[in-house]
């Protein structure tokens, strides 16, 4: 069985018929990566969200389910879900400029969930974080877990949010654009970085992003969204050879290549949008 | 250094402030019309005797020249002498500060823990009928000034169900060992938890009456501050570590959350120790607002001149402590 698998999954806005989420399925197995790409406003995020259980207030799941490690999420009182996901998962978040919180200081932040959710003395929680740091090459570690969010730069702090995603060996890992908001400089290293973490703890992962070059390097199996909607699910390998649906080529096709930098960038043709879009409105008129 | 820089500025800009209450202060009370004189002698009085008392007052110079001897006294630490209880006004006034002191840092707290409670409970019951129960309620606490708190709580718990004192500081009949003016701190050190009692019981709804329009003030921003919060991305990040909603409010939100509020406090005590005039009154409370209520209207320049500095002094200094506490609380400010 799956480590994760989110059958049939629905969201919508509450109170209005505003579609978020249509039937999604997918799974990880453990220590797999799936990449999950699609443009802005596709629902990538909002799978990652419903999973952990953090979906805005405003959006509400209306039906489908979650299984992880073969406990249903969405019926689980929400203390138990609570400590299911915070002792099982972690979530590298998209941008490490926000996701710290500037009046704590970083050790705290990377040890707290260890003492307080999983129970670890201080002391071994601390030299735990004192070991990850090592692990995500920083090198003063002392210094920097006594530092606040301010005093570090951004490339150093979502190392930091790495090192505190792994700190409990979750055995899956969300990660949501977690190279977005970061200079291109410094994207690659922080994808190596958790492309290497990945394969050393062999994490399950779920990578959310926009960037199919991500894709390219860390996953073995890709799910395409659209509206909501799951148009292909395959593996990498099938994905980048030749994908199936129109609009995975069209989305990779619209790539921009370093190989080639003076090609202009390639828009997906509204003939692929509107056979996408049918899909949608199939499925909408399929499940009212 | 830099700190030393910050510090020196700051008193220099204070000493400016100082300066300039005092000339306007002392101005004033000359320019408008009524005589100290005129109110200490009875109906009938001859010319000479007014004259010869002016003089003595040194009231019939210039107003400079009545300034340049004021100051001059002040640096000497002389503020002058009462025209009505003839006695030094620095003993009257530092004499009657620890009772306003006492009462404006109880409304304080009063304050923080009636408004820490409303936006808390606003936070953890956001978007329900609590919470627009919270903000009628802040509402209407903040559209009913001070004073009339004041009458509304010595009709309902003076008046109507009499569990506290309404006038006064401490019941006159009491023994009082206490050798200093702070009789509430007093009490407690001495361990005379009966006359702690006692003082409480009579401070008691003086200092509600302070508190209330300030407790909506401080629950309104903090609430608003707090739900703003709530969204960013660190708070979501402790929720996916496991953390309840108690915790990611207290921990999380909480001390960002805080500074706005913090800063709104600073400026808000400062109306409040003003309040402090009409509510001593009210309450017949033997502070400094009392007292200067009394000297405004005996026309006792002298006296109104050192309590109005007295208030400057202790609005400055509310300001430099909310500074300090500021940056004790903003990590972001402390290196820099």
């Amino acid at each position: 069985m799956s480590f994760l698998q989110v059958t049939n999954l629905s969201a919508r806005i509450k109170g209005s018929d505003h579609r978020l989420l249509r039937g999604v399925s997918l799974t990880v197995e453990a220590g797999e990566v799936r990449g999950l790409v699609g443009e802005s406003g596709a629902g990538k995020s909002m799978i990652g969200k419903a999973i952990l259980g953090i979906l805005p207030r405003a959006i509400e799941i209306t039906g489908g389910s979650i299984l992880l490690n073969g406990t249903e999420l969405l019926t689980l009182s929400p203390a138990e879900r609570r400590r299911l996901i915070g002792a099982s998962t972690a979530l590298i978040p998209q941008d490490p400029l926000t996701a710290l919180n500037p009046s704590r200081r970083i050790g705290p932040q990377i040890t707290d969930r260890l003492v307080d959710i999983l129970g670890w003395s201080r002391s071994a929680a601390d030299a735990r974080a004192t070991e990850l740091l090592d692990e995500v090459q920083i090198t003063d570690p002392t210094r920097v877990l006594r530092a606040y969010p301010h005093e570090l730069s951004g490339g150093m702090r979502q190392r930091i949010l790495i090192a505190s995603a792994f700190a409990a060996e979750p055995k899956l890992i969300i990660a949501d654009e977690p190279t977005t908001a970061l200079d291109v400089t410094v994207q690659k290293q922080i994808l190596k970085l958790i492309a290497t973490m990945q394969a050393r703890h062999g994490t399950a992962l779920l990578f959310v992003t926009h960037d199919l070059g991500v894709v390219a390097k860390v996953c073995q199996k890709i799910s395409v969204l659209y509206g909501g909607l799951v148009v292909e699910d395959t593996t990498a390998e099938a994905y980048f050879t030749g994908p199936a649906h129109a609009y995975s080529r069209a989305l990779l096709a619209a790539t921009p290549k370093y190989t080639n930098p003076e090609a202009s960038l390639l828009p997906i043709p509204d003939a692929v949008i509107a056979a996408v879009q049918a899909d949608v409105d199939a499925y909408d008129r399929r499940v009212p | 250094m830099q700190l030393l820089r910050a510090i020196l500025q700051r008193l220099l800009t204070t000493a400016i402030t100082l300066i300039g209450v005092a000339v306007i202060v002392f101005v004033v009370v000359r320019v408008v019309p009524g005589n100290p004189i005129a109110m200490m002698l009875p109906p009938g009085a001859t010319d000479e005797d007014i004259a010869r008392l002016t003089a003595q007052y040194g009231l019939d110079k210039t107003i400079p020249e009545q300034f340049l001897i004021w100051a001059r006294g002040v640096l000497h630490g002389d503020f002058g002498t009462s025209i009505t209880a003839r006695q030094p006004v620095l003993d009257l006034v530092l004499g009657r500060l620890p009772a306003t002191l006492e009462l404006s840092l109880m409304a304080l707290v009063i304050a923080v823990i009636l408004g820490g409670i409303a936006a808390l409970t606003g936070t953890r019951k956001r978007d329900t009928l609590t919470e627009a129960g919270i903000d009628i309620t802040n509402g209407m606490a903040l559209s009913i000034p001070d004073f009339l708190w004041g009458l509304l709580l010595i009709l309902a718990f003076g008046v109507l169900v009499p569990i506290f004192h309404i006038s006064g500081r401490v019941t006159p009949s009491l023994e009082l060992p206490f050798t200093t003016d702070f009789y509430l701190v007093e009490s407690l050190v001495r361990l005379r938890f009966d006359l702690w009692l006692d003082i409480v019981s009579h401070m008691f709804l003086p200092a509600l009456a302070l508190a209330i329009p300030l407790a909506a003030i401080i629950g309104q921003l903090l609430k608003q501050s707090l739900k703003e919060t709530m969204h960013l991305d660190y708070v979501t990040l402790a929720r996916t570590k496991g953390y309840g909603e108690n915790h990611v409010i207290l921990r999380e939100a909480l001390p960002n959350a805080i500074l706005p509020t913090l800063t709104l406090v600073g400026v808000q005590f400062t109306f409040l120790i003003g309040g402090t005039v009409i509510i001593e009154r009210l309450f017949s409370y033997e502070g400094l607002g009392n007292m200067a209520i009394d000297a405004v209207i005996n026309r006792d320049l002298p006296l109104i001149q050192g309590i109005v500095i007295l208030f400057a002094v202790i609005f400055t200094a509310v300001n430099l402590v909310v500074d300090l506490l500021y940056a004790v609380l903003n990590p972001r400010l402390r290196h820099g």
